[in-house]
């Protein structure tokens, strides 16, 4: 079976049931989605399938031969193609917010966090504080940092939509 | 992750090889045999010399050893502030190694927020130690005078010349003894401590690039997983197999069994399949009716046998309380609550042969190694423990059991294990916050001055033997209800940060071997239910008193550090006086305003809420919530604040939320929809404030306002409805019956 990944197409031998999340962390070896708990309930393993947000804990890897897979690690490149930008940045504009504001204490959902913010950024440049609310809620933060998260978004907003003008 | 040998003998420090191949979040610490150096040192880093602690390289950078480890709390980045501080290196200079009982000293199990306040002073020290033969050593070679000497970035300045630390003593040890007397910086001279420098492990966790321990990997390893019953039954019953159907995952052909007595895994080589494997097997167990269910749990907490303890006992409680104009009186209950991880407990361990490797997220290193060594029948010295970062635990989660069951698989196996909890074994056996019900009686007199507070607090203590072992050994299990470091009724939440002539606290130790669920440290453990009680009972006594509740609690304090924190919150809410529950509104959804004073162990916190409540639905909105926490001198800022952040929004989940649900047989909390925590839709807005008074030492920072923050909303509930919700969760359902 093959799957594009990162813009890059790999070929992978796992059967067409396994879920993509076990794809990605066993054969190719992506650090970004990670499990968290195997029922699409929390945002662990969020990837982008064609620029949409989904979870690769419940989706088998069958399901997205054809598609276009991006990682937290591909998300730079597919920002870079989207805005058109003649060079790809080391960060999306969302994880740079994220260090900015030095939100992460664990994290470890912060895959999930920059995948979800990136999709909402890139449907919503800017986004009220209940379009953020709304948008985040399916992924959860047991550390307790969405203040920070939601701080860093509406910062990664106003960089992406100035950046712009 | 490169191989590590762990057949080979275990020398203790891998000295000379350069502080790269130790950072934290860069490797996972394997290191090639060649490297070894001091192969013949004793396995435990000897606490009294320098080189356990610092080791100097030849490029002038420098490599900490600490025995505290990252639980994503920001602590190991304001270790290495006040190492570099004290030894005058820029924190680019400095990597903290990897926990591992190979060459980390033992600096107790990461606890009770003790990173900074009691690990803090000694790295100081051993650093100060460091830095006075380095320029012991400087002098000689420059031929100078020590006093004439200066030290910026690693670098020994003098009329004569310069020198390096690097050049200076280069991988080579110091072979000098920690005295602990060498000469410290004065405060007053601080540049790193008290800065909010960005933390050494955030940039790669957003970027992907940081190595969980969900990430390692050993060559030729089995993905593993854990075949129980669905939510454990009463601690101590284990889960005895009564019958167990190889042929139920036959269609699963790369997959087997492990067992070792009630201990049952599956093991594959593709994660997949053991997944698959461990839903599949069939297994039959005992499923004793032993527990009360959720709903009978405090009844029966109430009227079982228990071993009672008094506190405190000062005054004549009795007689203060049947003389006071005002007296409240009321129980409170809270319920059992997990860790929850957002990610579940993983392990990897290589046990083969006569010695063991386990990589885990342990929270002691030292105290799990012992363990570990027991289980497998092999020498402590045998046996290597290394911490690698999981996802944050908030106390004593199941990241010692996934150790415990990745070894144990591997040693049935002799193949790396590496074992990933699923969701709902990690939810389901987890070491749950034990419920706890508290009975409080207090009175004030007729100017608002506390007379008397009796309290009496039921729970069970901790119970520290993990399941994997106790199902693979079969061993009778332990509580640990009695002693220095139990749980016992916590005498500073309980009133004591309020002048009370009259008071006592009595303790009620549950037997936790009689049919509870299995109980350990979860973080601030049991302050949320003692400052559900006592501080909505002090709001209690205010609302008798006709007093604003910040001006009852001003009036019954003496201590300047409480003071200073109620204070600071005060004024940080823009708090207007008036008495509680006096300005109720009329519509669906009402306003309420709460305060509350708590702590865990040291450090005061202080927190005000604002909520809305909906008559209707029940629901109750946290909107904003100030949170004041005094601990003393603060090395990072912007990590202190972090923590505030998170522990309030923590706070707000467990007293709004969070309730492990249980039937006669079994635990049936085991996923985000059946123990649901705070969403992100949901959580306030957060103000953390930090009250610094001068001259303090640091003390723990990662816990002491939860339980103010917590009881903050109880408060604001009575302030928005004029009814007091005795039991948290402050669910849809409990408020609209309170509202009835």
């Amino acid at each position: 079976m093959k799957i594009n990944v990162n813009n890059e197409v790999r070929e992978v031998s796992a059967s067409p049931d396994t879920p993509l999340l076990y794809v990605l962390s066993d054969e190719l070896h992506i650090k970004g989605p990670r499990f968290g708990c195997g029922l699409a309930q929390c945002g662990s393993c969020s990837v982008l399938l064609d620029g949409e947000e989904i979870r690769s804990c419940i989706t088998p890897v069958s399901a997205v031969t054809g598609h276009s897979v991006t990682t937290l690690e591909g998300l730079p490149a597919f920002y870079a193609a989207e805005k058109k930008l003649p060079t790809v940045p080391a960060l999306h504009p969302v994880q740079q917010a994220f260090i900015d504001e030095q939100a992460p204490q664990c994290g470890y959902c912060y895959n999930g966090m920059v995948i979800k913010a990136a999709e909402l950024l890139s449907h919503t440049p800017q986004p009220s504080e209940a379009e953020i609310r709304s948008a985040m809620n399916g992924h959860l933060c047991r550390c307790g940092t969405y203040p920070r998260i939601l701080k860093a978004i509406e910062g990664a907003s106003r960089a992406m939509t100035g950046a712009l003008k | 992750m490169k191989s590590s040998n762990s057949t080979m003998a275990f020398p203790r420090r891998d000295f000379l090889k350069g502080g790269g191949a130790l950072v934290i979040g860069f490797s996972l610490g394997a290191v090639t045999p060649a490297s070894r150096a001091f192969a013949q040192a004793p396995a435990l880093p000897d606490p009294k010399l320098v080189d356990s602690w610092i080791a100097i390289h030849r490029d002038n950078t420098a490599t900490a050893f600490f025995g505290k480890v990252e639980l994503g709390q920001g602590s190991t980045t304001a270790l290495l502030q006040i190492v570099a501080e004290e030894l005058d290196v820029e924190l680019s200079q400095l990597s903290a190694a990897q926990v591992d009982t190979k060459h980390s000293p033992n600096q107790g199990a990461t606890v009770s927020s003790s990173s900074v306040e009691r690990a803090g002073p000694q790295v100081r020290a051993a650093a100060a130690e460091a830095r006075q033969e380095l320029l012991r050593r400087a002098a000689q070679k420059l031929g100078t005078p020590v006093e004439s000497l200066t030290v910026m970035q690693g670098i020994v300045h003098s009329k004569e010349g310069s020198v390096s630390y690097g050049e200076l003593l280069g991988d080579q040890p110091f072979n000098v003894n920690f005295t602990g007397t060498a000469p410290q910086k004065p405060a007053s001279k601080y540049r790193l401590i008290g800065s909010r420098v960005p933390r050494v492990d955030i940039s790669a966790k957003v970027a992907g690039t940081y190595d969980y321990m969900q990430h390692a990997t050993l060559p030729g390893m089995l993905h593993g997983r854990v075949v129980r019953p669905r939510g454990q039954g009463a601690y101590g019953a284990g889960a005895e197999v009564l019958g167990l159907d190889e042929t139920s995952m036959k269609h699963i052909p790369d997959a087997r069994i492990v067992r070792k007595g009630d201990f049952i895994g599956v093991v594959a080589p593709r994660q997949w399949d053991a997944v698959r494997a461990a839903e599949a097997l069939k297994v039959t167990w005992r499923t004793p009716t032993t527990l009360s269910g959720d709903a009978a749990l405090h009844e029966k907490m109430r009227s079982s046998k228990t071993t009672d303890s008094v506190i405190v006992e000062e005054g004549d409680v009795g007689k203060a309380l049947s003389q006071s104009a005002h007296v409240v009186s009321a129980s409170y209950r809270g319920p059992y609550q997990a860790h929850a991880p957002f990610g579940p407990s993983c392990a990897l361990a290589e046990a083969a042969g006569d010695s063991a490797l386990v990589i885990c997220s342990t929270q002691d290193v030292y105290a799990l190694r012992e363990r570990i060594a027991s289980v497998l029948g092999l020498p402590e010295t045998r046996v290597r423990v290394q911490y690698v970062e999981g996802a944050g635990c908030f106390g004593h989660s199941c990241y010692d059991d996934a150790a415990l069951a990745a070894a144990i698989m591997s040693q049935l196996v002799g193949k790396p294990v590496r074992v990933q909890f699923m969701r709902w074994d990690e939810l389901g056996w987890d070491n749950y916050g034990p419920a706890h019900l508290g009975e409080i009686r207090a009175a004030a007199d007729s100017e608002g001055k506390l007379v008397a507070l009796e309290y009496h607090g039921w729970h069970h203590g901790w119970m520290i033997d993990e399941t994997s072992e106790q199902l693979a050994v079969g061993k009778p299990v332990k509580e640990f209800a009695t002693g220095a470091g139990s749980l016992i009724v916590n005498k500073v939440n309980v009133g004591g940060m309020y002048v009370t002539p009259n008071r006592r606290l009595i303790n009620h130790a549950v037997s936790g071997l009689e049919g509870y669920l299995k109980g350990a440290n979860l973080r601030s453990p049991l302050d949320l239910s003692y400052s559900f009680a006592s501080e909505q009972t002090m709001d209690g006594l205010a609302y008798l008193a006709e007093l604003d509740p910040v001006e009852f609690r001003r009036r019954n304090i003496r201590d300047p550090r409480w003071l200073g924190v109620l204070d600071a919150v005060v004024e940080a809410a823009k708090w207007t006086p008036r008495r509680a529950a006096s300005a109720r509104g009329q519509g669906a959804v009402i306003t309420g305003r709460g305060v509350a004073l708590g702590t865990h162990r040291v450090s005061f916190g202080a927190a005000v809420a604002e909520i809305e409540v909906n008559r209707k639905t029940g629901l109750i909105v946290a909107k904003h919530i100030y949170a004041a926490l005094d601990c003393g001198l603060v090395v990072n800022p912007g990590a202190v604040e972090s923590q505030i952040i998170g522990m309030t929004t923590q706070a707000t989940s467990r007293v709004l939320k969070e309730e492990v649900r249980f039937s006669a047989t079994n635990v049936t909390s085991l996923d985000w929809g059946s123990y649901p925590v705070l969403r992100f839709a949901e959580h306030p807005n957060i103000t953390p404030i930090l009250v610094q008074p001068p001259n303090t030492p640091s003390s723990g920072a990662g816990e002491e306002a939860l339980a103010a923050a917590g009881a903050a909303i109880a408060n604001a509930f009575f302030d928005a409805t004029g009814v007091r919700l005795k039991q948290y969760p402050m669910t849809p359902d409990r408020v609209r019956a309170a509202l009835a």
